[in-house]
């Protein structure tokens, strides 16, 4: 069994899993992280990044100044922003049989997979995962395609020039492999492959299925370990009202999904108590709508509280509520009918988290000179301070609350104490703590045996050995047995049969019957074909008592016995017969000397302790 | 049916009492039972008995002797007396539905006081169905478990008189109640209320040398013996109390002043327990050995007699055996059994041994297990110095093991590290999480005990268990930097952990009241300030570090000269007054709440300091506060009320720019504060506002000194029509802080003290008292004087008595009725008492007033509202009534089943 690591970044793995000739991909997440290498694309033209200075080395030498940008002391390239996409090398895609979705987040990558591999295999995931997935792919797509770029840097991926670079440019890893967005087309095509997976399992996760089980690949734990979820949206409640309350006006980069709902709900309860009904709350993506809506129709996939609202009925989350009472307003985009409903001071949700692309760029032209305004960073796949490079110097005030519900340490060592699964593999980024934090040995996966981690571009031999099969009876087969019940509740059977093995399946057929012997050549032929069936001899079973089996070698005539104690069972002695039998746990021995009939009596005395069939 | 037979006839009857036992009928007589038996189906007499306020004619000379003859006590009032037989037949009754468990032991509480006070023959003797009651459970029936309880413990407690206990051995009632052949053999002793009700019912029964016998004979001892390993541990622990009890009672007489005595002479009955003890002691199972501790513990916890003395002489070599096991078996009843012992004045003085026992115990037992011994040595008034270090040493080990995991200065380990004993520590620290955090949470806390006690050790340790506090507090929020491989298991064991972060926070609140090296105190404030900053303290960690945060600010040295904060302190709260504005938003109400609490008592501490001032005025703290005002959780309405009232009182209530609001546009904070009081629906706002109403008032605050009458006025008028005492209460609060600031006046006299003012002539009486008839305090008073809620009717009595005492002097118009209004208020007062409280009074002249006063009867509603309010429902015979009306309301359903 071997696991071939695509990606290298914890929360948004893919890893393809070969066994027994089957290969399944196990998520296909898209790291965008590439992206913060690049200068934002404005949606309204912006002086300020259209005149930021190029880049030119120490020596002077300005040949990359078209595609290089300077910000404050930070380069970037002036092109459309492109991805890392998972490794294709490793393996060939094209072999790739099944593809497991888990999650929205880790279904990005998925068009450059199905689309320029020659995979011609299927894709499951459940619904909400598909249609949440489609609309952040489309988001992905619209942000992208609204700004055309004509520029299309190439230059400073030359492996000669790229050593030349400053940080973290220089350090890039895989920068040929990058690629721009795929297409809307690409996007469709992707998702046609897509077979949705029925609800079947209860939410929260029934981990029972996963208990003891051989080999649990873990990712896509925490990306900010150091805090909680519920602290953080209480921090950005706090922040939210403070600026709101002198004035100011708050931007909150976000995903159209996920996060964002729990924010709303949160204010939800929040907003009456800090005084804030009167504040206007803007949605803008180009899937707000759809995305608000999906939200309410997926109730099976929710949490039980959640769920029961929808018999009161009532919408599972109160965005609603915040929508029919216009305290909350979605647009498609920041042109259009929001220009004319735009009231200052307001709280704004919009994307897209890296700061790259979408209408957060056009609100971090218009805040960012204020210091009343509050830019809030809720989303974790971004460093904060890296998303906000281009946009120094900055005078908004900007607050880190990353919001990160994934699994923590202790939720997963809870979990692994639970499940208790033979091996445990993972990111190599989980095996030490934080760089930042590195006397937090708690914030590592510490089990027994210690987890076997892998990086980008890795191939792991699992640790998982098969030592039995799962073999089916044919019915005719299995009524020909005739069980032979050995103990109380433990019956056995003898079976001759032929195995029949195809596609890791495992069928004992009947054995083909002996065809009548009709002549000499064909009966040779005959038991060429048939396995050689001669009769079997018995097989044996039970323990021998010894007193009793001395009594018996009495009884039948034989005198001067002596038994012996050894370490495995017994010796019975018959001096006069110069005999010994050995009796073991599972053997019985009898030495005599060259006298067959003596030993034939002895065995015949041996066998009636134990049990035949 | 044979006919019912006179009282007089009765075994020991009325006209026999006194003549004693020697007349009853011997024991078990037909005569014995037979009366007992009728006495259940007897119908009440019809002629009520007198109320017997008697002499105790029944009780022997030495029961007399022991509770004082001739003292008169009220055996039982008739109407009891006739309830009572109605009662034992609804008891015995198997089919008639028990009443409740509580109604039950309120009659036992009754008949306790009963016998406490009287001759319980005399009780049998007058209430024939009680005995008949205890025959009757006797007899193998399907009885409620908890009626034979009852009658168990009934049983015992009219036993514990010894006339009366003769009396009813004459029937060999008790054997047949507690002996063999009572319910201890029967099924019904698989309930564990019976169980019960047989020790209680022995323990109130072993009073006296003849119960001893008695509990010789019947072999009750032994089943005690049994019953200390009881399912029910209820019935345990009780078995465990009488076998003390019974030990006391049999040493009680003989060994009394005899130190020397030995075991071996001691009573029979004594001696059986003692081996028994022993025997347990000895014990492989630990149960047996816990119960054995208990019994002793109990038993020099109670007794300090010499005899005790003895008995430890001959256990404590068993006891100090217990310590040679490993582990230690029994080790929480030990600590407690030893430090039992080491408080008895009798036995610390005596026994050598024992603080070698002591000492030997602290090093034998585990870190967890040692810690509370060492805290019980430590509050010992005397103890050797070399115990108290060792205790000291055990007490202080998790935080010096803390300590050397995150390498602090050897500085301050030496004087922490008492002995080797830090590794074992250790060990119990890092195996798990659940014992890291308990033995941590339970050293703060004994620390914390111990830290006010005149006797805690001295010199105190202050700068390490600063030091080692802000460690573990620093360790919780994972800003620590562990040096050693332990210490990076406590930091992952204690990251996050909210109750040891409390405990933590506790104690440093506690430590402030000593003090510390600056750069300790530095390290103190900045742990402070990183759980006050922090998104992931939780709301009772934050109020803790509140709280510690303020007892700190509190204990920092004021600047020489001026009473304001010192610059460190200064420094400080510069960095904290922004975290503040985020704490007042946040959405967990509790934080808001905890953090106003906060900032009220920080006004009301350096309210007047200029650099305070200037700091909290330069940040939002007061916008936000007067925006809690309308926060949605009641309580936070409450605590910003009293915030905004300290604000205002310091005159540091921000009038957002006032040039454009000239003139008083914005709503002032008075009106505000009356909104609130008129309209807020919950009752914690509103008692708030008072709160700062009547400090305004007293404080002569500026909104209310411009025009003190309107606003008093206005207020009462609201406070009287609300739904909630306390807020009526605190009404008459600030009416007597006005009516103190109105009649004290023209002299600074206290207006409390009894002695009446400097005479004025009527005249100015009338002056004085108009301004109260003016704002209607009387009308106000008056209403609260009838309200529904004792409190408040007690409170505006104490107020119209001591006005009346006020005004007494003043001589004022002859005879209330010559005035024509003071009938018709009278009348008024009358109907509002009767609870139409419909009609206002109106204006009244001062006049009225007195007159209507002195006409009250104010001493004797007084004395009426002192009683307790529930006098007539908690009366024996409205609980009889209860009892017998739920039966009979049961069997009229029964009646129209069938």
């Amino acid at each position: 069994m071997k696991l071939y690591c695509l990606s290298g970044h914890p929360t948004l793995p893919c890893n393809v899993l070969k066994f027994k000739s089957t290969t399944i991909m196990l998520d296909c997440g898209l790291d965008m992280t590439s992206t913060l290498n690049f200068l934002p694309l404005p949606l309204v033209q912006s002086p300020r990044l259209s005149n930021l200075p190029g880049w030119s080395l120490k020596d002077g030498n300005a040949f990359l100044d078209k595609e290089l940008k300077e910000c404050s002391g930070h380069v970037f390239v002036d092109s459309v922003p492109e991805f890392c996409l998972p490794e294709t090398e490793l393996i060939d895609l094209s072999t790739v049989d099944v593809i497991l979705i888990s999650n929205y987040h880790c279904m990005m990558a998925l068009p450059y997979i199905t689309e320029h591999t020659g995979f011609t295999g299927t894709v499951y995931a459940t619904e909400p995962t598909v249609q949440i997935g489609r609309l952040l792919m489309e988001e992905l797509v619209n942000f992208i395609e609204r700004v055309p770029k004509a520029q299309s840097a190439s230059l400073w991926k030359n492996k000669d020039i790229q050593r030349l670079l400053p940080s973290p440019l220089k350090d890039a890893v895989e920068v040929s492999t990058w690629r721009r967005c795929y297409t809307m087309q690409e996007v469709n095509s992707a998702l046609s492959k897509i077979q949705l997976v029925g609800y079947s399992q209860k939410i929260p996760m029934d981990q029972a299925s996963l208990k003891n089980s051989d080999v649990l690949v873990l990712t896509g734990l925490t990306q900010i370990p150091t805090a909680n979820p519920d602290g953080m949206v209480g921090e950005f409640c706090s922040n939210l009202a403070l600026t709101v309350r002198n004035g100011g006006n708050v931007l909150v980069p976000c995903y159209p999904s996920g996060v964002i709902y729990d924010l709303l709900e949160c204010l939800y309860q929040y907003i009456d108590s800090a005084g804030l009904s009167n504040i206007p709350f803007y949605f803008i993506s180009p899937v707000a709508n759809s995305s608000l809506e999906f939200s309410q129709i997926f109730a099976e996939w929710l949490c039980h509280n959640k769920q029961t609202k929808v018999y009161l009925p009532e919408p599972p989350f109160p965005h609603a509520e915040l929508i029919q009472t216009n305290k909350l307003k979605h647009y498609p985009s920041l042109h259009g009918d929001f220009s004319s409903d735009f009231r200052q001071p307001c709280v704004v949700f919009t994307g897209h988290p890296s700061l790259r692309f979408g209408d957060v760029v056009h609100f971090m032209e218009l805040w960012g000179k204020s210091s009343l305004n509050t830019v809030i960073f809720t989303e974790p796949d971004f460093s904060y301070l890296e998303a906000l490079a281009p946009y120094q110097p900055l005078a908004m005030k900007c607050i880190y609350c990353p919001i990160d519900t994934r699994l923590n340490f202790i939720q997963v060592s809870k979990l692994l104490k639970e499940v208790q699964p033979l091996h445990v593999v993972c990111p190599e980024q989980y095996t030490q703590p934080p760089p930042a934090q590195s006397h937090r040995m708690d914030l590592m996966i510490d089990c027994q045996p210690p987890a076997m981690s892998y990086r980008r571009a890795e191939v792991l031999a699992l640790p998982f050995k098969r030592r039995y099969e799962k073999i089916e009876i044919m019915p005719e087969l299995a009524d020909s047995l005739v069980p032979m019940e050995i103990k109380p509740g433990i019956s056995l059977a003898t079976v001759s049969a032929v195995l029949h093995t195809k596609d890791n399946k495992h069928v004992l057929q009947p054995p083909p019957r002996p065809t009548q012997p009709t002549g000499g050549k064909k009966r040779k032929r005959a038991s060429d074909d048939i396995p050689d069936c001669k009769v079997l001899k018995p097989l044996l079973s039970g323990s021998i008592p010894v007193e009793q089996f001395v009594q018996a070698l009495e009884k039948h005539g034989f005198s001067d016995i002596k038994v012996e104690d050894t370490a495995k069972g017994h010796i019975v002695l018959l001096q006069e017969a110069e005999t010994l039998i050995q009796i073991e746990e599972d053997s019985t021995h009898i030495i005599c000397d060259n006298d067959e009939m003596l030993r034939v009596r002895l065995r015949d005395l041996v066998l009636k302790f134990l049990q035949k069939f | 049916m044979p006919p019912a037979r006179p009282d007089t006839e009765y075994p020991g009857g009325r006209g026999h009492a006194s003549s004693g036992h020697s007349l009853a009928p011997s024991a078990g007589s037909p005569a014995f039972w037979r009366d007992a038996r009728r006495a259940l189906g007897r119908v009440p007499p019809s002629v009520p008995a007198k109320i017997r306020q008697v002499a105790r004619p029944g009780a022997g000379p030495e029961a007399a002797e022991g509770r004082g003859a001739g003292i008169s006590s009220l055996i039982m009032d008739p109407e009891c007396s006739q309830l009572l037989p109605a009662l034992c037949s609804v008891l015995a009754d198997p089919r008639q539905p028990v009443a409740d468990d509580t109604c039950l032991e309120k009659l036992l509480d009754w008949f306790k006081t009963i016998t406490e006070a009287g001759s319980s023959l005399l009780l049998l003797q007058e209430n024939p169905c009680l005995l008949g009651l205890l025959c009757h459970v006797l007899k193998p029936q399907d009885l409620s478990p908890r009626v034979l309880s009852f009658s168990l413990r009934l049983a015992g407690m009219l036993a514990a008189q010894e006339d009366c206990f003769q009396y009813l051995q004459q029937g060999e009632l008790l054997p047949r109640l507690f002996g063999e052949a009572g319910p201890l053999g029967g099924a019904a002793w698989t309930a564990p209320s019976v169980r019960s009700g047989w020790i209680q019912g022995l323990r109130s029964l072993a009073r006296h040398p003849s119960a001893l016998c008695f509990l010789a004979d019947c072999g009750a001892v032994d089943t005690i013996f049994s019953l200390q390993g009881d399912s029910s541990l209820f019935v345990a622990s009780a078995a465990g109390q009488l076998l003390v009890h019974i030990l006391g009672l049999s040493l009680q007489g003989p060994a009394e002043g005899h130190p020397g005595l030995q075991t071996g002479d001691w009573p029979v009955c004594a001696q059986k327990i003692v081996s028994h003890i022993e025997e347990s002691l000895r014990s492989a199972a630990t149960p047996q050995i816990t119960q054995a501790l208990n019994v002793l513990t109990t038993t020099f916890g109670h007794c300090h007699d010499p005899w005790t003395q003895v008995l430890w002489g001959r256990l404590s070599p068993l006891v100090a055996c217990l310590l040679e096991k490993d582990p230690v078996p029994a080790a929480h009843s030990l600590v407690d059994l030893l430090l039992s012992v080491a408080r008895s004045p009798v036995l610390s003085s005596s026994s050598s041994g024992l603080w070698e026992t002591l000492a030997q115990t602290l090093s034998h037992l585990s870190p967890t297990q040692a810690g509370p011994l060492a805290l019980g040595i430590l509050k010992l008034q005397e103890c050797p110095q070399v115990l108290r270090a060792q205790a000291f040493a055990v007490l202080l080990q998790p935080l010096t093991c803390v300590l050397e995991a995150t390498a602090q200065a050897p500085g301050l380990l030496d004087s922490l590290d008492g002995t080797g004993g830090a590794s074992v520590t250790v060990d119990t620290l890092l195996p798990s999480k659940a014992a890291c955090v308990g033995l941590l949470c339970r050293t703060l806390a004994h620390l914390e005990l111990l830290q006010p006690l005149p006797q805690r050790p001295s010199p105190w340790p202050q700068a390490p268990l600063l030091g080692a506090t802000v460690t573990i507090l620093r360790l919780c929020s994972g800003s620590a930097t562990p040096t050693s491989d332990a210490g990076g298991h406590l930091c992952a064991f204690l990251v996050g952990c909210v109750r040891v972060q409390r405990a933590a926070l506790d104690f440093l609140g506690t430590l402030s009241q000593g003090t510390g090296p600056r750069e300790l105190v530095t390290q103190v404030f900045a742990v402070l300030l990183e759980y006050l900053t922090s998104p992931d303290s939780s709301p009772t960690v934050l109020k803790k570090a509140f709280q510690a945060t303020f007892r700190w600010l509190q204990s920092s040295p004021e600047t020489p000269g001026c009473s304001d904060l010192d610059p460190h302190a200064h420094l400080f709260l510069r960095e904290l007054l922004p975290v503040l504005p985020k704490r007042l938003c946040s959405p967990c109400w509790e934080v808001r709440d905890s953090g106003l609490e906060f900032l009220t008592q920080m006004i009301g501490r350096w309210g007047g300091q200029a650099g305070f001032r200037r700091a909290l005025l330069a940040s939002e703290v007061p916008e936000l506060t007067e925006q809690l005002l309308r926060d949605p959780e009641s309580y936070v309405r409450a605590s910003a009320v009293a915030a905004m009232g300290q604000l205002s009182s310091q005159g540091l209530r921000v009038t957002p720019a006032s040039p454009e609001h000239p003139g008083g546009q914005q709503k002032s904070l008075l009106a505000e504060l009356l909104h609130i009081l008129s309209t807020d629906s919950e009752g914690f706002p509103r008692r708030a506002v008072m709160h700062v109403f009547t400090q305004w008032l007293r404080d002569g605050h500026a909104d209310v000194a411009g025009d003190t009458e309107r606003f008093v006025a206005r207020v009462l008028q609201v406070a009287s029509q609300d739904l909630d005492w306390e807020v009526r209460a605190q009404g008459l609060e600030l009416a007597l802080v006005f009516l103190e600031q109105t009649l004290g006046r023209p002299s600074s006299h206290c207006p409390y003290a009894v002695t009446p003012p400097v005479a004025a002539p009527p005249s100015s009486l009338a002056q004085a008292l108009r301004p109260l008839c003016r704002v209607q305090l009387f009308e106000f008073a008056f209403r609260a004087l009838f309200d529904c809620d004792r409190p408040v009717a007690q409170k505006s009595c104490d107020l119209l008595l001591f006005l009346r005492a006020q005004t007494a002097s003043y001589g004022g118009p002859q005879g209330s009725g010559s005035v024509p209004e003071v009938a018709s208020v009278e009348a008024a007062l009358q109907r509002w008492q009767a609870g139409d409280q419909g009609q206002p009074l109106g204006y009244l002249e001062p006049e009225v007033v007195v007159a209507v006063l002195r006409s009250m009867d104010l001493e004797g509603l007084r004395g009426a509202l002192a009683e307790s309010s529930d006098r007539v429902e908690k009366s024996p015979q409205s609980l009889l009534q209860d009892v017998l009306a739920t039966v009979g309301a049961l069997g009229e359903d029964e009646a129209d089943c069938y």
